[in-house]
């Protein structure tokens, strides 16, 4: 038995929930081998760094017919690379590209599949988040192989291993079996994709309009963090929609998420309630919101937030 | 163009959920079920590529035991042309998805519609398995989808940005939150639903692939630490050397 990783890569960069999935993988294979699969172009040096975290061999699609994502294609590369090392579990990050790949394996390999999965297998089967983060339910596989997507910021990203060996892979795919065609890239640039971010700084109708956003993000960017806001705030349109968290939008786990201005609607606390540490700065002392705070400031957005941001410019410069 | 649209019921989004104490399924009293906001919109946006295409028709369809026919009657409401109902208990979404894939492989769809997921197991699971079964391609998490003719044009959400990209019919896709706004039924809509064709379908077979062991719920917040707002550096430093998390 062996263990296989989607490595997710990026025009060859991979990125934390990649390194979170393969530290994964190497802590259930229980010394079983971990092989990781990626996709497209990328350099030796980089691929060699994912057994860093535990992967043994990268087996690499060097092709750049492959860059372009087409889930159908990408879900039979990485079902040929399973079978090919008879891997009895496959292992990908619950990302958008993660959430295409994922049921398309499962059921390529007719394996039961915990998407979204938070911990480890115990007795019960694998924890994984349901109810947009209301409850959890232990699920159970009945079949030979498991597909897990593992959901980002859930697990550690432990490094310090050794290096991996690469070697090529030649899957039964041919590039005309792409089906589907990528005209555009948009990537919003500089920013932290809000599903990945370890802090997020997220606004609601306290900050009573988008010409104040600037006090969000400005606090965004002293502690590196992504920036969102409630469904108030983006039916209002005075932000996008992939910035709204809540049960209805984007479900995120992160470190740190400070509300500002955020009541604490149910839909939204249940969107966030897997956050490390919240805190919740609110001019009403009765909001929701404080009932599932760790920290709060019972005070007006204005007033705080200037004097937070400071305080946190103050502490990063003085570390 | 020919549509289908799957529809999955879940508890309304105001539910403050709890199981039962066996902690094997959702504690249901007191519990209003909705058509799950995502296969809404997504019912929608099927609404509207008929009519900008001139011709076609709407399907709805769910895994459901009769309990579930009033939202059936809303998607007929909101203007699905017919509805299906496969009699069975969805208990794992590859059980789901062969069930529907196995209804719809020989029926001619150009476009099978799923919402990006369920609201109650959050899975999205359902609209890659069903491409899968029948080989089709996907686009998940989509904001628009323009035709022309049997060519689409899609904007989809990827990590960290947006991706444009096209692909012919048949595909599977699923409907993020910009795509459109759901449709309310009106008076006509309603009583037009009444006499819509509903039809209940026995599947040929029920495999699962999961089981849910145990539901259960987050452990109980502790009490929140207040700070008071003239003094804002208490709260870095609790977050820096208390929690340790800046």
């Amino acid at each position: 038995m062996s263990v296989l990783v989607y490595a997710e890569n990026t025009a060859g960069l991979f990125k934390k929930a990649t390194f979170e999935a393969i530290t994964y993988a190497f802590d259930i294979a229980g010394g079983a081998p971990v092989i990781a699969v990626a996709i497209g172009p990328a350099s030796e040096e980089h691929l060699k760094t994912l057994g860093q975290f535990g992967a043994s061999k990268v087996l690499h699609v060097d092709n750049a017919a492959f860059q372009n994502f087409d889930a159908r294609v990408y879900a039979r590369v990485v079902s040929d690379a399973a079978e090919s090392i008879n891997a009895s579990k496959v292992v990908l990050a619950n990302t958008y590209s993660g959430k295409s790949l994922a049921p398309r394996i499962a059921v390529r390999l007719k394996a039961g599949l915990v998407p979204a999965a938070v911990e480890l297998p115990a007795a019960n089967g694998i924890k994984r988040t349901v109810y947009s983060n209301k409850g959890f339910a232990d699920t159970i596989t009945k079949t030979a192989t498991q597909v897990i997507s593992l959901t980002p910021n859930a697990y550690k990203v432990e490094g310090g291993k050794a290096d991996a060996t690469v070697e090529s892979f030649t899957s039964s795919v041919k590039a005309s079996d792409y089906k589907v065609s990528t005209i555009e890239v948009k990537k919003v640039s500089g920013k932290v994709p809000l599903t990945e971010a370890e802090v997020v700084v997220s606004g609601g109708r306290g900050l009573k309009g988008p010409e104040n956003w600037h006090l969000i993000e400005q606090l965004a960017e002293s502690l590196g963090a992504a920036t969102a806001c409630s469904k108030p705030v983006s039916d209002m349109h005075w932000r996008p929609h992939d910035e709204h968290v809540g049960q209805t939008g984007i479900t995120i786990k992160p470190n740190l998420y400070i509300a500002i201005g955020i009541s604490g609607a149910i839909q939204h606390l249940a969107g966030v309630s897997g956050s490390k540490v919240i805190v919740a700065i609110n001019t009403d002392k009765e909001a929701p919101f404080f009932k599932i705070a760790d920290y709060g400031i019972v005070g007006d957005a204005f007033d705080v937030l200037p004097k937070l941001n400071d305080a946190i410019k103050a502490l990063k410069a003085a570390n | 163009m020919k549509i289908l649209v799957c529809i999955s019921q879940v508890p309304d989004t105001t539910t403050k959920i709890t199981f039962t104490p066996d902690g094997k399924a959702l504690n249901s009293v007191g519990v209003t079920f909705i058509i799950n906001p995502y296969d809404e919109l997504a019912l929608t946006k099927a609404l509207e590529l008929k009519e900008a295409a001139g011709s076609g028709s709407v399907t709805a369809i769910t895994v459901g035991d009769a309990s579930t026919e009033p939202n059936i009657r809303k998607a007929l409401a909101i203007g699905a042309d017919e509805a299906v109902r496969i009699d069975a208990q969805p208990l794992d979404a590859f059980q789901v998805s062969a069930m529907i894939a196995d209804y719809a492989k020989d029926k001619g769809f150009d476009l099978i519609f799923t919402g990006r997921e369920s609201i109650d197991f959050n899975g999205g699971q359902v609209g890659g398995m069903i491409a899968e079964m029948l080989d089709w391609p996907s686009v998940n998490v989509i904001n628009s989808i323009v035709f022309n003719g049997n060519k689409a044009t899609i904007e989809r959400d990827i990590d960290g940005g947006r991706e444009v990209v096209e692909l012919e019919t048949p595909m599977v896709v699923s409907a993020q939150k910009e795509l459109t706004e759901p449709r309310i039924p009106n008076m006509r809509g309603i009583m037009a639903a009444r006499t819509k064709p509903l039809a209940v379908v026995t599947p040929a077979s029920s495999e699962l692939l999961t089981e849910v062991s145990t539901l259960t719920l987050p452990p109980a917040k502790g009490s929140c630490k207040f700070v008071d707002s003239s003094n804002v550096q208490e709260l870095v430093d609790l977050l820096h050397n208390e929690a340790k998390i800046i």
